[in-house]
């Protein structure tokens, strides 16, 4: 078992890039994130991990130079936030069809206009289609943890997929807990090095990146697809495997009090904590709050959530992320609501963004979602004039 | 394209596992107009050759002898394999012995 140490989000991460011995690390600072790469670099110049160290120029070049190290077979970690990522953007589609198993924290960010360097989920949900695996993390601990677990999963011959892990920023990125850290030999005895992917070796040469004309293109996305697909049987491995090593137990989603709820709230990171509290303090009140984490963004785990929501009365998504004039609006909602639409889960579905630009997300907000969800007890779908609405906005 | 394989049976991320296999790739798929030389008008000055970016003209050591009895030690002709139809070849003969056709498939 590891030590206990006061840990930030962000340092948790960059103890787990350490844990995992990463051999190329390539990453540009951008608030809330900038600590993980301070922390890598500490690490590297007073020789406790043997990584090189890439001083880029900006995000697209971080996540180049990392997806240029990977197809030699090194182990490789970058980060970022916001703005960031989407200047990674390009580059994340290149990584996932090139099926290198590079691992990416991401302290999550509003996006600019106005700028705003305070917590929300724009940044994570317009990477949703870049064919990564995508994990939020709650707290600390589980940044720490999803990072290493991340290495299992992307590294496996069955996957060879890039995994991203999200904790929120600030509220997990700069929050110090207890973090139980897993050690370098534990860590490497849970994933072990063992390169697996095509890699650019003069030995045995190949071509990486090359032109694909339309007789070839279509069927390298389609394998993109599949590899997502097959990659939930190794994450459920993954994730029993890591509750062997080191004790803790994760899951694509959790479910609080989902068995008897009349409402559950859907929820991702940092607001799952608060919903957990607020669903105790509600059913002290009668109302039986239940509570629903998705862990798992990408694969997005359908059967897992079906799970958890078949037995409810509404269930109510909460978006930290908009998806502006689409039809679902809050990206997470899509998911779910596509989701109970294809087993014909015919129950009042409704979405309230929240949170956006590090607006606190508040018990009180959480108690307004619930109110107006139980007076949609008994409706249909069709019954519903509107499916969203925004909480915690001025109007 | 249906004796190409699926997605299943190709390598990983598009990865090319065979060195050196782009001199299989025929590129003169985009052709839309072709060149065609005229060996009669041709005075094997080697100027399309010269300026073909490709290279797609081939000097085939075959003498040719013309109807009006002049004989020369080579011949020009064009490899429609990789010759993309660009019409510089046409452009830059003195003779105007090249002429672009269109491309009937």
């Amino acid at each position: 078992m590891g030590k206990l140490v006061p840990l930030s989000g962000n340092y948790a991460v960059a103890y787990a890039a350490k844990a995992a011995d990463v051999d190329v690390v390539a990453a540009y600072p951008i608030t809330p994130q900038t600590a993980v790469v301070e922390k890598l670099a500490e690490f590297v110049a007073n020789g406790e991990l043997h990584a090189e160290f890439l001083h880029v120029e900006s995000e697209h070049s971080a996540l180049s130079a990392v997806v240029g190290a990977s197809a030699t077979g090194a182990r490789v970690f970058t980060a970022t936030s916001a703005q960031g990522l989407l200047l990674m953007y390009e580059i994340m589609h290149i990584a996932s069809t090139m099926r290198l198993p590079i691992v990416m924290g991401i302290a999550t960010r509003a996006i600019s206009a106005p700028i705003n360097i305070w917590c929300d989920h724009s940044d994570f949900m317009a990477a949703a289609d870049t064919g990564w695996i995508m994990f939020m993390a709650i707290n600390a601990q589980e940044a720490h943890d999803l990072v290493i677990a991340a290495y299992r999963i992307a590294e496996d011959p069955d996957v060879h997929l890039p995994v991203a892990v999200g904790y929120d920023g600030f509220i997990v990125s700069h929050t110090i807990e207890p973090v139980n850290i897993i050690e370098k030999e534990e860590a490497l005895r849970y994933a072990p090095k063992r390169v697996t992917w095509f890699t650019l070796n003069p030995e045995k040469p190949v071509t990486m990146g090359s032109l694909a004309s339309p007789e070839w293109y279509y069927e390298f996305r389609v394998q993109l697809q599949k590899a997502l697909e097959s990659s939930a049987k190794v994450i459920t491995t993954a994730f029993r495997e890591f509750k062997q090593h080191f004790g803790r137990e994760y899951r694509e989603v959790d479910g609080f009090y989902t068995d008897d709820a009349d409402v559950i709230l859907v929820t991702m990171g940092s607001t799952t904590g608060t919903a957990i509290s607020y669903a105790e303090e509600a059913r002290k009140a009668g109302l039986k709050v239940g509570v629903l984490n998705v862990r798992l963004f990408r694969p997005f785990p359908e059967r897992e959530v079906l799970k958890h929501i078949e037995e409810a009365k509404v269930v109510a998504v909460i978006d930290r992320a908009l998806n502006p004039g689409s039809s679902f609006v809050g990206p997470l909602y899509s998911d779910i609501a596509v989701t109970a639409f294809k087993k014909g889960l015919d129950i009042p579905i409704t979405n309230y963004v929240t949170g956006l630009g590090g607006r606190a997300v508040l018990k009180s907000h959480l108690d307004t979602i619930v109110k107006h969800a139980y007076g949609l007890i008994g409706k249909r779908m069709r019954d519903i004039d509107t499916h969203y609405a925004f909480v915690g906005v001025r109007e | 394209m249906s004796s190409l394989p699926g997605w299943r049976d190709l390598p990983r991320g598009a990865t090319i596992t065979e060195p050196g296999s782009s001199v299989k790739y025929k590129t003169a798929s985009w052709r839309v107009m072709r060149p065609v030389i005229d060996q009669e008008k041709c005075i094997r000055c080697r100027i399309c050759w010269t300026y073909c970016p490709e290279p797609a003209i081939i000097e085939l050591d075959e003498p040719y002898t013309t109807k009006t009895g002049r004989t020369f030690k080579v011949t020009y002709s064009i490899d429609y394999d990789y010759c993309k139809g660009c019409g510089i070849c046409a452009e830059e003969c003195p003779v105007k012995a090249i002429t672009m056709v269109e491309e009937v498939r």
